[in-house]
Order: structure tokens, then sequence, then C-alpha cells
């Protein structure tokens, strides 16, 4: 297997008349890895995309993938080993969903044999399959959709909001499926609005916001980067003892018996042996990490301000 | 050539799909059948010369219904796809914008052949069937009233790619199919007629007015056949034309294929430059 980097993007921007929807992002995917693309509605994760799969040219810095320009003359046998998934998928209506499948293996140029048992992998049995595709549900599409995606073993897949439409069930087996893929050492790129979902799934993320990519890492380094403070929720035995903590830590008395208290991460262990050994009688403690949506609004809201 | 060709294969069986190609061919043969028999009314039960009748009765038809089955089937054809965004997922895979276009295109032109061919043939089986010796003459005219059907209906295919590339709303390009059918199927004649009549046909020469009736598809196609063949052109009234012979029937097919290319190409060119 080839450990060449499958997606190899220096500076690229792309401008659409005065829009610029993709401003000098630097990116590098490597074979055997899943990374997620997180931003708004409009950050340019489509548009880095589009330059991806050669359906647009950057208007400046230097795009390869599988290392070629995917706009430039080596375009269709690149896209032969490239899987796409669009946000909000449409097909054919009058098409069954095998007849859909047949149709894009054709234009890869595969054998249409296997189309079958790739429908299944993805949850669409013999009886969808052979069903018009007017009368699917959007979960049903968007199988068919991943299916498509999943044609000719793709060695670089990118896969814009996969699982809008599908229940956590149909989720979690979209995930294995794309680990089978990554662990096949395929690249996978995941676009999404929320980064939540994407814990324990993707081994690195790239936000971006306003076309520019404001951060990167795996979801650790991300939040050490951000150094959001851990919030403890207290419940000492003693309700009256609430307004002990709250005087002992030099915050305002609170309401309840329950005390609020918020402190880096890095102090988060001397705090909570501080707490244990202050003699005061607890009932309950609970420590509160930042969400990967804290820390997604965290480096958007830190890119405004700049 | 696969590519084209399968894409081609697909746009055909939405055309199966959703019933077009039977409506449209039902809908020729029921027209070309009423004319056959209609039009066998006035040359009485000898049939002299029923076949010329028809072949002037059904390009008469064909002027008007074929242009505008043609653009109904290909206005959407662009543009609707870059709608529903079917175009994108097409261009992610190894596609190249030309050959979405050009399999698209034969695809509806394969319809819109099989539903003259049938439509009208059904209207030559009809005369085969009760008309009593009919000519090599009156079978080849026939033939080439076919052919140049499908040319005609491939030409506004043609048109109605254009005019689905050149827009980014689906209504916009509804609308431009229409008023390319009002302009070239209707007020391009009036126009001419009028200006004919307003200058007591001094006004243009042979040579401009040749060029004004290449201009048009429709009028290229109507002289080929009503003109073109000297029997048939007997039956059109249009024997004095025939015999100035100004315009060869070759001309007319090359006019009428150059109106099938250049809008053709000329989408391709937008399309290649298009935002997706």
């Amino acid at each position: 297997m080839s450990t060449a980097p499958t997606v190899e993007a220096r500076a690229v921007c792309k401008r659409y008349g005065r829009h610029e929807a993709v401003r000098g992002v630097d990116l590098t995917l490597h074979p055997g890895e899943c990374v997620a693309l997180v931003g708004h509605n409009g950050a340019g994760k489509s548009s880095l995309i589009k330059l991806m799969l050669g359906l647009t040219h950057p208007t400046g810095g230097s795009l390869h993938v599988l290392g070629q320009d995917p706009a430039g003359p080596q375009a269709a046998r690149i896209r032969r080993q490239v899987g796409f998934l669009p946000e909000n998928v449409a097909f054919h209506p009058g098409m069954t969903g095998l007849e859909c499948l047949d149709f894009y293996a054709r234009l890869k140029g595969l054998p249409t044999a296997g189309n079958r048992d790739l429908l299944e992998r993805v949850g669409l049995g013999r009886e969808a399959a052979g069903k018009r595709i007017g009368t699917y549900s959007k979960g049903m599409r968007q199988r068919l959709g991943l299916s498509q995606a999943l044609l000719g073993a793709p060695r670089l897949l990118f896969l814009d909001e996969p699982t809008t439409g599908l229940d956590p069930a149909l989720r979690q087996s979209f995930y294995a499926i794309v680990r089978e893929l990554r662990d096949g050492g395929a690249t996978v790129l995941l676009c999404s609005h929320a980064l939540t979902e994407l814990e324990g799934q993707a081994d690195r993320v790239v936000v971006m916001n306003r076309g520019r990519k404001v951060a990167e890492g795996c979801l650790a380094t991300l939040r050490q980067l951000a150094d959001l403070p851990v919030r403890l929720r207290v419940r000492p035995v003693d309700g009256t003892q609430a307004g002990t903590l709250c005087a002992l830590y030099g915050i305002p008395a609170q309401d309840g018996p329950v005390v609020a208290l918020s402190c880096s991460g890095a102090d988060k262990l001397p705090l909570l042996r501080h707490l244990l050994e202050s003699g005061i009688p607890l009932e309950d403690l609970e420590v509160v990490q930042p969400s990967l949506d804290d820390i997604y609004a965290h480096f958007l809201a830190r890119e405004d301000a700049a | 050539m696969s590519t084209i060709l399968t894409i081609a294969a697909k746009e055909v069986r939405d055309g199966l799909r959703n019933r077009w190609v039977a409506a449209t061919t039902l809908l020729m043969a029921a027209l070309a059948l009423t004319l056959t028999f209609l039009g066998a009314a006035p040359t009485g039960t000898v049939g002299v010369g029923q076949v010329e009748v028809t072949i002037v009765s059904l390009s008469s038809l064909t002027i008007f219904l074929l242009p505008l089955l043609a653009l109904l089937l290909s206005f959407d054809a662009i543009v609707g796809e870059i709608d529903r965004g079917t175009m994108l997922l097409l261009l992610s895979y190894p596609v190249a914008r030309w050959q979405a276009l050009l399999g698209k295109f034969l695809g509806h032109l394969a319809i819109i052949a099989f539903a003259t061919l049938c439509g009208y043939g059904c209207a030559g089986a009809a005369l085969w069937a009760t008309v009593p010796a009919i000519g090599p003459q009156s079978w080849a005219a026939f033939a080439a009233m076919l052919g140049s059907s499908v040319l005609l209906g491939g030409v506004f295919v043609s048109l109605g790619y254009l005019a689905s590339t050149l827009v980014r709303d689906r209504g916009t390009a509804a609308g431009i199919a229409v008023a390319l059918w009002l302009v070239f199927v209707l007020l391009y004649d009036m126009g001419l007629l009028g200006l004919l009549v307003a200058t007591q046909g001094q006004g243009l020469g042979t040579g401009l007015l040749n060029a004004l009736l290449l201009a048009n598809p429709a009028d290229a196609y109507r002289l080929f056949n009503l003109a073109g063949f000297a029997e048939v052109g007997r039956y059109a009234g249009m024997a004095g034309l025939a015999a100035h012979g100004t315009l060869a029937p070759g001309l007319l097919l090359l006019a009428l294929a150059g109106w099938l290319l250049l809008p053709l190409g000329l989408s391709a060119l937008i399309l290649s430059r298009r935002q997706i």
C-alpha cells in the first residue's frame, strides 16, 4: 500500500466572482485516515470538495489528488478511484435502486454483478433494491447514495453530511462501514456541521470558517488548543455548606444545593484534591468536560473576533 | 463511447418510465392516421397521389408538433439536472461535461426518432395496406419525410439544450423554449410573408429570400419536403417554387444539420465553463 498523500493542497484559493469561498487552505490527507471537515454552511467545505473532485479549478495555490491535478487531463483516471456522496443526494426518481447503482457502475467501467450485495451491505435489501427511488425515504436515498460512493472500492471517499436522515442504528452501521474502508487503506473525508457526532469516528478534525482553515488536529489536540474551562458540579452532604464552598473559592453565592466551579484543564486535578481535602463532606461530584460543540464554537468565535 | 451510450440508454429508459415515449408515439400515430384518411378524401377512391397528399399533411403536422415535443423534452435536460443536484454527482464520475451533454442528447433524439418513425410508420403501413400500387418514387419521398422529420426534431432538441444550459432557472428555460417555438414555427413565416406582401414581392432578391428561408430550420424542412420532390410539390402548390430549384435538397439538409450541430456545440461550450 502506497503511503504517499492522497490529497495535497497548498494555499488553495477559490473565488466565485467577488466571493472568496476557499482562502489559502493547506490540507494533506493520507491513506488509511478518516478526517472530519467541520464548519458552518458556507464555510467552504463543499467548495473544497468540488475542487478536490476537479469540478472547479482553484484560483490560487496548488492541489494534487492521488498525485495528479484533479481537473487536468488525468481527471477520468482519478475519478475512477474516488467516491463522492453529495449533501442532499438526489437520484432520478423513475429508476429502481438497483438500476441506479448499475448505471453508476457502468459509468465507472465496473461490472454490475456485485451491486445487489453492495446494496445489501448498506442496508437496502432485495425488496428495496427493486423499488423506484421515488418511493424511497430520506434514509433509504442516503444509503443508496453511500452505496454509489462505495462502487469500485475507492481509494478516496468524500462524504458530505453523510448521516443526515439516518436513525441512530443506521448511523452506527454507517460508521462501521467507514471504519472498515479506512482500515482497508482508503482515505475518508467526512464533512459535517456538527462535531459531537464525529467523536470516536475521525482520526483528525479540520475546522473551517469563512473559507479559512482555523484549526486542525485530533480531538485531544483541539481540546488542548482551545483550553476551555472544565466545569465541576459539587453537591455537599449538608446543603447549608454550599455557601461555605462558594466563600472558599471566592465565587458569588449560588442558589440551591449544587455549587458550579470551573477551572482550566491543567488545574482540574489540584482543584479536585483540594475539594476532597477541604473537610466538607460531599454527596456528589460531577466533572463536565467541554463538549466538542463547545470547542468548535470556541474556534469559530476566536476567528470571528480576529 | 460507452459512457455516452450509458447516459443515452438511461435517458431512453427515463422516457419509457415516465410514459413520454408511449404518449408521444400514440399522439403522433393518432394524428398521422387521422390525416392520412382525411387526406384521402379529396383524391377519391382512385387514390392517385395519395402518398404525396399524406406527405404534405404529415410534414405540415410535423412543423407544428415535432418542435414542440422536442422542446418540451429538452428544455429541462441540463438546468433541471443541475437544479436537482444529479449533475453534480454525474460529473464526479469519470464523465466529461460534453459526454454528459451528448449522451443525454442522443437519448432524447432516440425518443423523438422512435415516436416519429413509429407514429408516421403507422400512416405508411395504412397506406401500404389500402392503396394499390405505390411507386418507388412515392416511397422515397415518404422515407425522406420521415428522415428529415427526425432531423427537425433533433434541431429543436438541440435548441432546447442551448436554452437549458444558458439559464439558471427552469422556469426561464421553459419560457425560452416557448419563445423559440413561437418564433420559428409561427412568427418568422408571418413576418416573412408580411415583408413579401408589403414590398409586393419586389423587396427581397432571390438570394436574400433563400438565405432567410435557410435561417429558419422549420422553413428549410418545409421546402425540403414540399418542394424537394416534384410530385409532392404539385400537391403542395409549391410546383412553381420547386421548378425554380434555387435551393437544392442537399443544401436544405445541410442547413438542418447545421441547425442541429451549432446549438449543441454552443451548449457544450457553455456547459464546460459553467459553475456546477
